[in-house]
């Protein structure tokens, strides 16, 4: 094929701009840390304590979620029951789940006053606390269990079924098909899963924050906060940055390595059917395996809709207000992933070979964690403006940031299609900047647009993080005003703020990505 | 009735702005005393009555929190008045240069310290203490009790409250260089440490601990708001540390007379009489009708325990990595 010349454009050239801007963004942020960075007398025990924690905690959550992903994973793969798509597909929400109120649902089933505690009590047996390591765990495996599921689901479903065929035919039970053909599998997927898994919990803020508790449970990145909103020790803070920054760029490119593993050989892709799994008792243990994790999932999420939608009409004016904000921040950080990401994926097909860096210059992103870039942007801010007039903006920018490598994984191959399929045409038609993108590009772009737009709305909605590091008293975004009022106990309005941002959250999600769908068809 | 009282809030943000000719006095503080059971909504109305302005609370956080604050915003705070820090962080917060002095020259307090700051003035102050339901079993009383029973407790973080500051300070008063060993024997006590005193309080009462740290105050609250006379203040053997909370001017303000006028203010009946059955410690002026029934019921500690600010500051630092020391591991 003729490499045909086609323009950068301005919209390629602001895309270039915008991929080399995270990089540096991210670079500047380091460098304002570094300079401010008091080591003092080196890492203290407390320092040891949050660094051991920060992975003990990770590693019991990504050790858990795997455990318990494979049986949950092996149990979708070989059943076909109605609603599995269904669930299949919820298996996917907790990404979009704001976390504060998974939070305020797990309190409700595991707190003192839950389920699971007066289940207990009715027993007789002792108590559960959900504070400290235990609650940390539980949440992270809340969240990632569904993940972990989905990337197990994924491998079991690349096994070619033309190879469970042959298993049946040479009479393999589900131990033989398990030892020849789902142990490697697994072998290849889980390690990948699990260390994913390990690098969300290594950067999991919001966790941390409202179910750790004291010196023992503190992450890196609640000892940031802490130094810098307890104490106001910018030095302090850095260093932590410093430390958490090592540790995820550390992990991240362990990652990087570890995920290129190679897949299956293809197969014909026809239906799955599992001759090995027909025994009444490995159905029952399959049928009980998913009612548990349906129930794991769905009964946080429903205790904190059934306590909070009847206080939702009720709900002070402050959280209205604080409601408000929040659809604006996850408004602009919408626009900006949008607008960045339309731009990026542009310039990348543009740049045709020479466009690979784009999407990886994106992928830094996920380097730095949202706490030390915030620390990063507050030490930048601190000594010419008052950090706490910044926080919505700022907000709105680190979402955006944090939004913009999953946009860019869809969005690029789509353009890269895109441009292959009527790049020609719309050469011969002297199509060219503002027409084309208009006319060919976007309306093609729809889809993956939408659901790139859904997910940054969302994400940036329930988002509790460097709002927690900037906010003031007076500027809550609705994640901050809910954990506000769990801390002051006022549970019902709690519940009905956790509600409202749930509702929210989901509402944006799907207003963007069926819209989008919707327009499409 | 949910409607009309969205409708009110309106109403309410309305008036607001039409207050908007009056000076405007901005006074931060901790959470509760702003609360609507705080002493924040009298006190604002109160002052209103005469000043011929509008008094603005922030709540941000517990009071150590606020000291951050503070240093946060610097010289560009909007804030006029720092009310709710305590005498184990003046020395700290008049070290930053941030505050200036209130001028006034200070008779007839009812603090249990004689008053020679001449940044910060007291409001009000009481004694810490455990406080726990009366049907606890085996109550300890000491710290060494607590520490070989298996009694839970709730406690804060001395970084950003400043009754866990106090705790802090009791601790490594009562047992000198022996404190990490109190601290390390605590830790498996310590159900959890919260960022302010409210988030202890709320989780006391919802049954997450036996005990809390508070005051011997507390109990009040319950007998006189809410006719309960459920909960009590252990008294300790080692005695216990005080707390006197105080307010100071900062140098920043745009309002300076204003901000005077408000200090002046808070030693008067008309704010000290809101203090008891509001805020649930002792007033630093007892006004005229004395203090409210029920206050004679409470547990007056044998052996008061307060270190100066200027020691208070020394000794933070150290105690508190041993803390963090002690509970980290």
């Amino acid at each position: 094929m003729a490499e045909r010349a086609q323009p950068l454009g301005a919209a390629g050239v602001i895309g270039i701009v915008a991929a080399a801007a995270i990089p540096l963004l991210i670079l500047l942020a380091t460098v304002a840390i570094i300079r401010v960075a008091e080591p003092g007398g080196g890492l203290t025990q407390a320092d040891w304590a949050a660094i051991r924690f920060t992975l003990w905690q990770a590693f019991l959550s990504a050790a858990f979620s795997v455990a318990l992903a494979v049986p949950v994973a092996r149990a979708l793969a070989r059943r076909r029951f109605p609603g599995r798509g269904a669930l299949v597909t919820l298996l996917g929400a907790p990404f979009l789940l704001p976390v504060i109120v998974a939070i305020f649902g797990l309190l409700a089933v595991f707190g003192r006053g839950g389920l699971v505690n007066s289940g207990l009590g009715m027993l007789g047996l002792p108590q559960i606390s959900i504070y400290g390591l235990h609650g940390v765990v539980l949440a992270h495996v809340f969240f990632n269990l569904p993940l972990a599921t989905r990337l197990i689901l994924q491998g079991w479903q690349e096994i070619p079924s033309e190879r469970f065929r042959l298993a049946a035919s040479l009479g393999m039970d589900a131990g033989a098909v398990n030892r020849h053909l789902e142990w490697p599998m697994l072998r290849q997927v889980v390690p990948g899963a699990a260390l994913v898994i390990f690098v969300i919990c290594t950067m999991s803020f919001a966790v941390a924050l409202t179910l750790g508790g004291g010196p023992r449970a503190t992450t890196v990145e609640l000892a940031i906060y802490q130094a810098l909103r307890f104490e106001f020790d910018l030095d302090r803070a850095a260093f932590l940055s410093l430390i958490q920054l090592a540790i995820t760029v550390f992990l991240a490119l362990l990652a990087y390595r570890v995920l290129r593993h190679q897949g299956f050989s293809h197969g014909l892709d026809r239906p799955l059917l599992r001759w090995d799994g027909r025994t009444p008792a490995l159905r029952l243990l399959d049928g009980i395996l998913i009612l548990f994790a349906a129930l794991f999932l769905l009964v946080p999420i429903a205790s904190a809709v059934l306590r909070g939608l009847p206080e939702v009409a009720g709900l002070p004016q402050v959280v209205w207000v604080s409601a408000l904000r929040s659809i604006c921040v996850a408004g602009a950080s919408t626009v900006l992933v949008v607008v960045f990401s339309i731009m990026m994926a542009l310039a990348a097909t543009r740049l045709k070979g020479q466009g690979g860096w784009i999407e990886t210059a994106g992928l830094t992103a996920l380097a730095a964690s949202p706490l030390v870039l915030g620390t990063g942007l507050f030490v930048l801010i601190h000594p010419v403006a008052n950090p706490e007039a910044l926080a919505l903006p700022v907000t709105a920018l680190v979402n955006a940031f944090v939004t913009l490598p999953f946009a860019l994984r869809s969005l690029v191959p789509a353009c890269r299609t895109i441009e292959s399929e009527f790049g020609r045409l719309a050469d011969s038609l002297g199509m060219q900047g503002w027409a084309r993108l208009r006319l060919v590009v976007l309306p093609r772009l729809r889809r993956p647009l939408g659901f790139s737009a859904g997910l940054a709305a969302a994400l940036s909605m329930g988002d509790l993080g460097v709002i927690a590091l900037f906010a003031d008293p007076d500027t809550a975004t609705l994640p901050l005003q809910v954990y506000r009022l769990m801390g002051a106990y006022r549970m019902e309005e709690a519940g009905g703020a956790a509600v409202l941002l749930l509702a929210l959250s989901f509402g944006v999600f799907w207003i963007l990505d069926r819209g989008a769908r919707r327009a499409d068809a | 009735m949910r409607i009309p009282s969205l409708g009110a809030g309106l109403v309410l943000a309305a008036g607001a702005a039409t207050a908007g000719n009056l000076p405007e006095l901005t006074v931060i503080t901790y959470d509760s005393f702003v609360s609507d059971w705080g002493p924040g909504p009298a006190v604002e109305a109160a002052f209103e009555e005469t000043c011929e302005c509008d008094l603005n609370f922030v709540a941000a956080g517990d009071g150590a929190a606020l000291l951050a604050r503070v240093k946060l915003e610097g010289e560009r705070s909007e804030a006029d008045i720092v009310l709710g820090i305590d005498t184990n962080l003046t020395a700290e917060a008049a070290a930053t240069g941030l505050f200036a002095p209130h001028g006034g020259t200070v008779t007839d307090l009812d603090v249990p310290v004689a008053w020679e700051d001449e940044t910060f003035l007291p409001y009000d102050w009481g004694y810490f203490a455990f406080v726990h339901d009366a049907s606890l079993e085996s109550v300890p009383q000491s710290f060494e009790e607590l520490a070989a029973g298996d009694v839970s407790i709730v406690i804060q973080d001395p970084r950003s409250s400043t009754p866990g500051l106090g705790l802090l300070l009791w601790v490594k008063t009562a047992y000198g260089d022996h404190a990490p060993e109190i601290w390390s024997a605590l830790a498996d006590n310590v159900v959890t440490v919260t960022p302010g005193w409210s988030e202890a309080y709320g989780m006391f009462l919802e049954g997450e601990a036996d005990m809390v740290l508070s005051y011997t105050t507390s109990p009040a609250y319950h007998l006189i708001a809410e006719g309960d006379a459920s909960k009590a203040a252990a008294p300790f053997s080692e005695g216990h540390y005080m707390q006197v909370e105080v307010a100071g001017k900062l140098a920043s303000t745009d309002q300076s007379e204003l901000a005077d006028r408000f200090l002046a203010f808070m030693l008067t009946d008309a704010f000290q009489s809101i203090i008891p059955t509001t805020n649930w410690m002792y007033p630093a002026v007892i006004p005229g009708d004395g203090l409210p029934d029920g206050f004679e019921t409470l547990i007056r500690p044998a052996k008061p325990l307060l270190l100066s600010a200027a020691e208070a500051r020394a000794a933070r630092g150290p105690a508190l990595d041993e803390w963090l020391n002690a509970l980290s591991r």
